[in-house]
């Protein structure tokens, strides 16, 4: 599909509109491998320096929000993993958490710190993959096998956890799925204690390489200024110099009682977002052995049996967890009417969920504000004036995830 | 392939069993796939490429970008709307021979998502050869999914599979007309004939006996 | 949700900004909530441009979050609700705005020219909800096929579509 350049909004660059002159309009995607999913960009061109820069989204669209409205409460868990993909134990806490809020549940203490342990744990697969295809778009292929190999660890942790590597859903409306499995402490610190050299390895190879710094130094610049007018936030935001994470200001679930550092670089091209990364992978390392050592024994679900689903033991030998069972899985449980917007730091940004109620087992509205929705309509002011090649740096760095951006 | 054409017009009567192994055999172990990755099955695919589960093995490492230079098309992921026509220009422009997989439950049937925005399955836009199942599938299941589709190249003919030019193949390969193969598959069919149940794969026959 | 407390002034003293918005001018609020720990300003659709513009240059609210619009019911009246969600990265607070929009007029100035996120966000809910955002530079549709018809997430549009997809 075709979009007339005339009712586009300027760029700083003049745009020539005739086809034999200098500039060249190229539309990259679709189907691209660098472009991290289903992304289309109208490229016009001046030889090898970009004039415009359009994104062109909607190719993954599946109507998440709508498919909300006709599911009941945790039946809609399962369709925030698919969100974005990469982080989905993200999207399923911040789904929970606004139900929460509105059912004005109390999360018990060990699901609090499950909760921290597992998004951490996620901060870092999130990052690796991050990691390992900006690396290979830039041109290094050995850190995409390194990043993957680390990365199949914690989808071992979260399956042993959950039952689902990339689509847990293990989090829930009053708690957790269920508790965690015996010996993952054991296992998840052998992870841990493996991590640090990991870090290393990917350090020696990206961050002391000349190649990757000229790559990546001093392209895609955007000040703070335009980036928090533009809504940036997370990594992207970070590295432009500005201090704003919302597990520090709007802290959720306990996340005030961890001591880990906000990772903040002045740079603001692809090099200082690139730092912040790394350095955050770091800090997530610190903040999961935090959790681990807090692990106490105690209930992982809320005390309220009209929402929290009974163990199986109980459901099979007392009448009324029966009758609770079967009316929250049938019926599901009635939601008091308000409206809530919770934010929370995902990998990618500010998750934030509108949620709306009315009353009922079903919701009325909810939204989901995506990171990379939104961190991808500053793409224009990064790549006016790059070259060509310096795109695939850019989207890199900005690290989005189609899912997300199209819901 | 011009082979194809050449033996089909030249020789149109002969049997190319010995020719058909040798040309199916190198097929089978260099099916080059195209990145078709649109969702969270996009990453398993990458995960079944990574370390732990080697696609390299199977001579399936090298994902091409161009879908010029591919044999499979892995279709990883939900197909919106908006992606259907894309998905089948793509497909338009691989040249014969050419096979889709359906990997996850959003490609093979929309999966979670049955609403306004997905396809109902992928099987409405181009000719599926094998489904994996799966949401998302685990990497050993793509592993399996291209065992099988080995198993399924080995009884291909090479009279079949005639390249055509693009602008004939969009309106020739219809979804729901999967082409039928000859040639190798009667001599199959004959050798499973005295079991009355049907086995999906070799593998699976090896671990049923 | 939309009670119009422009009488009871106890109330408004607890909500934060109502105060500030209304010394600028009485008009702006037409309703105020305080909610699980949120408050809520509901404000005239001709008066919203005014409010964001104070908001982020007198009260350091720079960030806007989000700007999501809903579909309150077919028989509701007004149909159309958009929430400006915005945050000040300074302070940390966040604060939501809600224009109430009727069926026959969803009409509502757009803010790109106080943020520059708000474009997406407004093309967003013209597309899914159809809103008509005046003076936006670029109003189309983004994430449904430009030649789509109807809003999607109108409480009237069915689930599952008009049609299953065909090629031909």
């Amino acid at each position: 599909m075709s979009v007339s350049t005339s009712n586009l909004p300027t760029s700083q660059y003049e745009v020539i509109d005739q086809p034999l002159d200098t500039q060249m309009t190229i539309s990259m995607g679709p189907q691209h491998p660098s472009t991290h999913g289903v992304l289309r960009l109208e490229l016009i061109l001046d030889g090898e320096i970009i004039v415009k820069a359009t994104p062109d989204i909607g190719y993954l669209h599946t109507g998440m929000e709508k498919l909300f409205e006709y599911k009941k409460y945790q039946q809609g868990i399962v369709i925030t993993d698919r969100m974005d993909y990469l982080n989905p134990l993200g999207n399923n806490l911040a789904y929970v958490m606004a139900a929460e809020k509105l059912l004005q549940l109390e999360i018990p203490e060990r699901a609090q710190i499950i909760r921290v342990l597992f998004c951490e744990l996620q901060r870092i697969a999130s990052h690796l993959v991050w990691l390992g295809t900006h690396a290979i778009d830039i041109g290094a292929m050995t850190p995409f096998f390194y990043c993957f190999r680390e990365r199949e660890k914690i989808l071992n942790l979260i399956e042993a956890a959950s039952g689902g590597r990339m689509t847990p859903s293990y989090f829930r409306i009053g708690g957790l799925m269920m508790d965690l499995p015996s010996g993952f402490e054991n296992r998840c610190k052998q992870f841990l204690d493996n991590f640090p050299k990991a870090l290393k390895e990917f350090n020696i190879l990206l961050t002391g390489n000349t190649i990757f710094r000229s790559r990546t130094q001093d392209v895609g610049h955007i000040s703070s200024e335009d980036a928090i007018d533009w809504g940036l936030t997370g990594p992207s935001l970070r590295g432009s110099g500005v201090n704003f994470d919302i597990r520090r200001i709007n802290p959720y679930t306990g996340y005030e009682n961890y001591d880990f550092d906000v990772c903040v670089e002045n740079g603001g091209d692809v090099w200082a977002r690139y730092l912040v990364r790394m350095r955050e992978m770091e800090e997530s390392h610190k903040i999961v052995k935090q959790a681990l050592s807090r692990l106490k024994p105690g209930p992982v679900k809320a005390d309220d049996p009209k929402v929290s689903l009974p163990d199986r033991e109980d459901m099979k030998t007392h009448m009324d967890s029966l009758i609770h069972h079967f009316l929250i899985v049938t019926e599901g449980f009635n939601v008091p009417a308000g409206e809530v917007y919770f934010p929370i730091e995902a990998s990618k940004g500010e998750l934030g969920v509108y949620m709306k109620s009315n009353g009922g087992p079903k919701p009325e509205r909810v939204h989901f504000r995506g990171p990379s929705f939104v961190n991808l309509s500053a793409l224009p002011t990064m790549a006016e004036g790059e070259m060509v090649a310096d795109v695939v740096a850019i989207i890199g760095s900005l690290d989005i995830v189609l899912g997300e951006i199209d819901r | 392939m011009g082979l194809e054409n050449f033996i089909a017009d030249a020789l149109p009567d002969v049997m190319t069993t010995r020719l058909d192994s040798l040309v199916n055999w190198a097929r089978k172990s260099s099916i080059w796939p195209a990145t078709f990755g649109l969702a969270c099955c996009a990453i398993e695919m990458m995960n079944t490429v990574s370390g732990r589960n080697d696609l390299a093995r199977f001579g399936a490492e090298a994902f091409r970008a161009s879908p010029r230079q591919a044999d499979v098309m892995i279709v990883a992921g939900r197909v919106s709307r908006k992606m259907a026509p894309v998905l089948r220009r793509i497909y338009d422009q691989m040249p014969e021979p050419k096979w889709v997989i359906s990997m996850g439950a959003c490609a093979t049937s929309g999966g979670v998502f049955d609403n306004y925005a997905i396809v109902q399955g992928v099987d409405k836009v181009v000719p599926v050869d094998v489904y994996v199942p799966g949401c998302p599938p685990r990497p050993e299941m793509l592993v399996h999914a291209i065992m099988m589709l080995q198993e399924k190249i080995m009884t291909d003919s090479i009279k079949d599979n005639r390249d055509v030019p693009e602008i004939i193949a969009r309106t020739q390969h219809m979804p729901g007309t999967i082409p039928v193969t000859i040639g190798n598959a009667d001599i199959e069919a004959e050798k499973n004939a005295s079991r009355p149940y049907s086995i999906a794969s070799r593998h699976e026959r090896r671990r049923s006996s | 949700m939309a009670e119009n407390q422009t009488d009871t002034t106890n109330t408004q003293e607890i909500i934060p900004f109502v105060a500030e918005l209304t010394a600028h001018n009485q008009a702006w609020v037409s309703g105020a909530t305080q909610a699980l720990g949120e408050s809520t300003i509901i404000v005239p659709r001709e008066f919203i441009v005014d409010v964001c513009s104070t908001l982020k240059h007198g009260y350091q609210f720079n960030l806007l979050s989000d700007l999501c619009g809903a579909d309150r019911g077919v028989e509701e009246d007004p149909r159309f609700e958009v929430n400006y969600h915005l945050t000040s990265i300074k302070t940390g607070k966040r604060l939501r705005l809600k224009v109430l929009l009727t069926e026959d007029d969803p009409h509502v100035n757009t803010v790109t020219d106080v943020w520059k996120t708000a474009n997406w966000h407004e093309r967003e809910t013209y597309d899914l909800v159809g809103i008509i955002f005046d003076n936006h530079p670029d109003l189309r549709r983004i994430l449904l096929p430009s030649d789509w018809d109807g809003h999607a997430l109108r409480k009237d549009y069915p689930l599952r579509g008009y049609e299953p997809y065909s090629l031909t």
